[in-house]
């Protein structure tokens, strides 16, 4: 009916006539000439492949979707790779006429094959190896003053400096704030575990810190890791009498917290136990 | 903006997945994507090794010379350069700034060779600002062109140090990866004395990153065993490879060993030849 009345007699504004073919300018035209079989307007079902920004879709019309213009034409995304698509193609137009199935496959070739022809143009014209700012982003991706940092370390691990720089003391003082955050925030127990231990510790602690003190003035390398485990295991203790000498206030104070509890919790024991016999 | 979007995405998907969120992903750089090259210097290559041995710099890393070092410009050279050629005879030890009156470099050469230098820098000029740079090795020893950009001389740069002091500086390379990058590693180490003096505290570095190379002057400090400042002093620029010749310097009749050809060598951007 549709065709009877606009393709061959009379007006389809999509129609364009040459002297040897007529053309249908509508976007959703399969073949692009104007034909009863590839008139979008005139058959009920209908399908075109279209691309949008470099990826392709499959629009296709069905006479239920006839009543609701906005829903008439369904888009499905059509992959990438072009087997993967005509897969897709036929999956989607499976049981619908050859004539359609044939033009769309037709249809998607070329238009991948424009697409690739486009992409190699681009990058004939614009592409470049190194790019405006190539050399500031090299800079920000070297980190030069890092890079630096780090090979100066290096070196300096390494040995190459020899004696110039002594660094036990360094190590010293990094243990020692270590050990004062730890003693802040060690549970009573704990403490109390220490102090019962620190007269022990006491005598072990000043052969250790004279021997470790003539170890020191011997081999003044800092780069060995005995050295480093001895080193920080002798802070540590050293750090624990210096903790007593350097703050007075803090160290018996603290001590004498966990002092007076014992003493409390002793009371309270007997007392429990008389109660009970 | 949509890379915004789908970045929160993912960061809200990690924190709600908690200890179950799969561990973070690896950004992907040029460094990551670099094509391999097969020229990469494997540091047990024998081969390498012993080309080094025998090559021109052998006597240098053998302590057999001492680098005397010439830095001269091209023709007419303006304000600029003049003091970048200053402020470089600073940071290299042993190096002399010699003005050319329209002296052809062949015939230069022969006179420095007499006169013991070891190598030879000429800085180009060109609209009053430096922008090339030719060192060569001199007793018959290989050419590099390089491209030089964006100079800044000591007063330009944000620092507060002060001059580069007489002590010989220390020598970072850094990332010279492929023969040709060692070959130009080699050249840089050759200018300066093998010796450096540490009571100086300087270090000249070469950081090679896809095929610039950045010099840089510094001062270091060690704050503490893990620990260092560095200052910079001394002027910076970055280099870019142009060519390498086998002999001193001969534009006609040298024997090039690589030349940066820009249609056939930059087929990728993920390629780099340092």
């Amino acid at each position: 009916v549709v065709w009877s009345m606009l393709g061959n007699r009379q007006f389809c504004s999509y129609k364009m006539t040459t002297k040897t073919q007529n053309f249908c300018r509508n976007e959703y035209n399969l073949t692009g000439l104007c034909n009863r079989s590839s008139c979008p307007l005139a058959n009920s079902q209908y399908a075109t492949v279209r691309e949008e920004k470099g990826r392709c879709y499959l629009y296709m019309k069905t006479i239920e979707r006839a009543a609701f213009p906005r829903r008439l034409w369904e888009r499905v995304l059509l992959s990438k790779n072009y087997e993967k698509a005509l897969e897709e193609i036929d999956e989607n137009l499976i049981y619908w006429p050859r004539f359609i199935r044939h033009k769309c496959k037709q249809r998607f070739t070329k238009i991948t094959q424009y697409l690739i022809r486009i992409r190699k143009l681009t990058l004939k014209r614009h592409w470049s190896p190194f790019p405006e700012g190539s050399e500031e982003k090299a800079l920000i991706a070297a980190q030069l003053d890092n890079a630096i940092e780090k090979e100066l370390l290096e070196r300096l691990k390494q040995d190459t400096y020899g004696d110039i720089y002594n660094f036990p003391i360094h190590a010293f003082d990094k243990a020692l704030q270590q050990q004062d955050a730890e003693s802040e925030s060690d549970a009573e127990r704990e403490e109390e575990e220490d102090d019962e231990d620190v007269d022990k510790r006491e005598f072990v602690e000043a052969e250790d810190s004279e021997l470790s003190d003539f170890e020191d003035m011997d081999k003044l390398e800092t780069s060995s890791e005995e050295e480093q485990e001895e080193e920080e295991e002798v802070e540590k203790k050293a750090s624990h009498s210096k903790s007593k000498g350097k703050t007075p206030l803090k160290g018996p104070a603290r001590r004498k917290r966990p002092y007076i509890e014992i003493e409390y919790e002793e009371e309270t024991e007997p007392s429990t136990k008389t109660k009970a016999a | 903006q949509e890379k915004l979007a789908l970045k929160k995405k993912r960061k809200k998907e990690r924190e709600a997945l908690g200890d179950k969120a799969p561990p973070k992903a690896i950004p992907k750089t040029i460094e990551n994507q670099r094509v391999y090259d097969e020229t990469t210097v494997d540091p047990n290559d024998e081969e390498v090794a012993f080309d080094e041995a025998t090559d021109e710099f052998a006597p240098y890393f053998n302590r057999q010379t001492v680098p005397k070092i010439l830095i001269t410009t091209s023709d007419r050279p303006r304000g600029r350069t003049v003091r970048f050629c200053e402020q470089l005879a600073t940071v290299i030890p042993n190096s002399h700034v010699y003005y050319r009156r329209g002296l052809a470099l062949k015939r230069i050469i022969p006179q420095c060779i007499a006169r013991d230098f070891t190598d030879l820098i000429v800085i180009n000029e060109d609209r009053k600002i430096p922008n090339g740079l030719v060192l060569s090795h001199l007793p018959d020893g290989p050419t590099a062109h390089f491209r030089m950009s964006s100079v800044r001389l000591r007063k330009e740069i944000k620092r507060k140090g002060k001059e580069p002091t007489e002590h010989v500086p220390e020598v970072i390379l850094n990332n010279f990866t492929t023969r040709l990058g060692h070959s130009i590693g080699r050249m840089f180490a050759a200018l300066f004395p093998h010796d450096p003096q540490f009571i100086g505290r300087q270090v000249a570095t070469f950081h090679n990153q896809r095929d610039y190379i950045f010099f840089r002057f510094h001062r270091y400090i060690f704050k503490s065993e893990k620990k260092v400042g560095i200052q910079e002093l001394g002027p910076r620029f970055t280099l870019k490879l142009r060519s390498l010749q086998k002999g001193t310097f001969d534009s006609k009749f040298g024997e090039y060993e690589w030349i940066h050809k820009r249609r056939e060598m930059d087929t990728s951007r993920r390629k780099f030849h340092l």
